[in-house]
């Protein structure tokens, strides 16, 4: 068996919107039954498009989104065995050292009137974890330079960096704890391509160092796949296709994930078809389509499809997808017959 | 010559606290009726600023150099965009022949007014039509762009869509005007993959269509590859390379061009290694000396420090410049 960092079963989130006077009031399912396993020393990808769900499930490893139903538990690396929902205060204090969260945006996660020394070292100074200044000091400098940040830097404040130099400090900040389960949340989105190789290529090179295991959200499959050893792809709350990147891409066994890898714009000049596009939006998870959620966009879809909600299920290759349909679905870049094209 | 839009030397300085910041330096290029050119480059390298100043929408402590010159040809007409005095004048460039859409189409819409009171105002002014004609002519633009239930969306706001649509309005009120040129600065790059791929797809279509000029600006080369022409690479306010989109990407000619495809992750080839270019973009207050990508460049030498490189022609329409290639590349 293999070590299990975190496990997700049958997780719900649901976020009530607004009261009713008489019935239900309406829920939004941003998470709608999620069961994961994410092994130790993993760099575990998480994609899907805006609205499906994946910074709820990320948020929810990380005890700070609300469990409706289903149970998170979190493994550290010294055995000690966390139930995320049901955290008490002082268990609380000890997860929050062994899991953190890198953002999105480093120009709005550093606060423009703290030295890049002070932002480092507040999760430190915050729990305590340090007795004396020269200490915490030591720290900082120690994880500063493994974030391959100059020493000089630390008396400065954040204004004065660019955007890569950012995001290296607020990896430092999320390390400084010495976490060993991270949550990055398109953390390399607002980066520019030159840059975001560089702090790609950091990110792996700290889980290697220090063994770090990483749930690394995304939009972009094409950096899950050079960064990611497992893929899970969501739609509307759930997971609708699991496997190593590079089955995943070879053999999709779900449509979308399918028209994902298709929509991903080629840098080859002459392949400019457009065969597969997915069409419409995703729809509101407040009231999600009967059956199979994706139903609505497939283009496979069949009347089985609008009243039966397909389960995850093994297929040939190992690899998990939720879709009726699967054992039909050709590779990326053959052509089905398609009649759709274009917008709704 | 019969192109649409001349630029040259265009030179741009901001006067700051700090000092003069140049933020565009002597670009030159030319854009075709209906050719679409991309715009790459980082942030800060002056791709936006570049565009914006063909509708002279920089801020008020912008300098144009005294060699800068744009010129739109126009059915014989010629249209000295820097000459342009007042804002009835500037109306030309403003609307009337150049349109502009942009990354963030909810800052781009009037949160407080309809999205179709918008759009007519803007043909009202821009073309003179009747508030009934300038409806009609709304309503059959969203419907055109893909957006369903058009004469309902007609009167919501912009926050009532969702990014895919507004970006979708967007193009529809920038293009109902039926402008020349339309300036298009990373109209993708807020939406989901596949909400992108819809919307270029739309963009294509459109370009057929109505057979406008594009410059896209852009961060991403796979967007370029998939929408362009031309392409013309920046960095900090130079055009470093620019050619036919195919020749650029399979030869490309200049290190910083090579370095951004190289960084791309590339799905047939998960095994290569990501290369970022290293370093970051200098501070526009200390432009290195000589080249100016010398500072990130792994093959600089020693000229490159102190020399301006000359752009050179390395294939047909094909230019770049670097001082490496007089010999690595025409040897070819």
């Amino acid at each position: 068996m293999t070590d299990v960092a975190v496990a997700i079963r049958d997780l719900e989130v649901h976020y009530p919107l607004g009261r009713r006077l008489f019935g239900t009031a309406p829920v939004l399912r941003a998470v709608a039954g999620v069961t994961l396993d994410i092994p130790r020393g993993a760099f575990f990808g998480l994609v899907g498009e805006s609205g499906s769900g994946k910074t709820t499930l990320g948020r929810a490893a990380l005890g700070v989104a609300p469990v409706s139903v289903g149970q998170i538990r979190v493994t550290d690396s010294q055995g000690e065995v966390f139930d995320v929902a049901r955290l008490d205060r002082e268990t609380e204090r000890r997860f929050r050292r062994r899991a953190q969260l890198i953002f999105q945006d480093p120009y709005t996660a550093l606060s423009p009137r703290m030295t890049v020394r002070d932002i480092i070292a507040e999760p430190l100074e915050l729990m305590k974890l340090c007795k004396t200044r020269d200490e915490a000091n030591a720290r900082v400098r120690e994880i500063a330079a493994k974030c391959r940040l100059n020493v000089e830097y630390l008396r400065r404040f954040p204004h004065a960096f660019s955007g890569g130099q950012r995001q290296r400090i607020s990896i430092a900040r999320a390390l400084v704890t010495n976490p060993d389960f991270i949550v990055a949340d398109e953390s390399v989105a607002a980066l520019d391509v030159s840059i975001q190789a560089d702090i790609l290529n950091l990110l792996k090179q700290l889980q290697r160092d220090l063994g770090l295991t990483f749930l690394f959200i995304s939009h972009d499959l094409s950096v899950v796949a050079h960064t990611c050893d497992h893929v899970a792809v969501m739609y509307l709350g759930r997971i609708v296709e699991t496997a190593p990147p590079r089955r995943l891409f070879a053999t999709p066994r779900h449509p979308y994930t399918r028209a994902l890898i298709s929509a991903i714009p080629s840098l080859d000049p002459e392949n400019r078809a457009r065969a597969e596009r997915l069409t419409g939006e995703i729809p509101s998870p407040v009231n999600p389509p009967s059956g199979c959620t994706f139903h609505t966009r497939c283009p496979m879809a069949r009347d089985r499809c609008r009243v039966e909600a397909p389960q995850l299920r093994v297929m040939a290759d190992g690899h998990l997808a939720a879709c009726h349909f699967s054992e039909e679905l050709a590779p990326p870049g053959t052509t089905e017959p398609r009649s759709s094209q274009g917008a709704q | 010559m019969g192109g649409l839009l001349t630029v040259r030397d265009l030179t741009l300085r901001f006067s700051t606290d700090e000092g003069l910041i140049t933020a565009v330096d002597g670009v030159s290029f030319d854009l075709e009726p209906g050719e679409v050119l991309g715009l790459v480059g980082e942030s800060g390298s002056g791709k936006s600023v570049t565009a914006k100043s063909l509708m002279r929408l920089n801020s008020g402590n912008a300098r144009y150099g005294p060699e800068s010159r744009m010129h739109l040809h126009l059915d014989g007409e010629d249209i000295d965009i820097l000459a342009l005095q007042g804002a009835r004048a500037m109306r030309k460039v403003r609307g009337d022949i150049i349109s502009m859409i942009f990354q963030e189409p909810m800052a781009s819409f009037a949160p407080a007014i309809s999205i179709g009171a918008q759009m007519v105002e803007m043909l009202q002014l821009h073309r003179g039509l009747s508030r009934k004609e300038a409806k009609r002519r709304s309503v059959e633009m969203l419907e055109r762009v893909g957006i369903s239930e058009a004469a309902r969306r007609f009167d919501q706001y912009a926050f009532e869509l969702s990014g895919g649509m507004r970006q979708r309005a967007m193009i529809a009120m920038a293009l109902s005007t039926r402008p020349r040129l339309l300036i298009a600065d990373e109209p993708t790059t807020a939406l989901d993959v596949t909400i992108q791929a819809q919307v270029i797809d739309l963009m294509k279509d459109l370009v057929r269509e109505f057979g406008m000029a594009i410059i896209f600006i852009t961060h991403d080369l796979g967007v370029i590859a998939q929408t362009a022409d031309r392409v013309a690479v920046m960095y900090l306010g130079n055009i470093v390379e620019k050619g036919p989109v195919a020749d650029v990407i399979r030869r490309a000619g200049h290190p910083y061009t090579r370095g951004l495809i190289s960084a791309l992750p590339k799905l047939d080839d998960l095994d290569s290694p990501l290369m970022p270019v290293p370093g970051d973009i200098p501070s526009p207050l200390e432009r290195p000396s000589g080249c100016v990508f010398h500072t990130r460049c792994p093959v600089a030498e020693a000229r490159c420090r102190t020399v301006i490189p000359e752009t050179r022609q390395l294939r047909s329409g094909h230019r770049a410049a670097c001082h490496l290639n007089a010999a690595d590349e025409v040897a070819l």
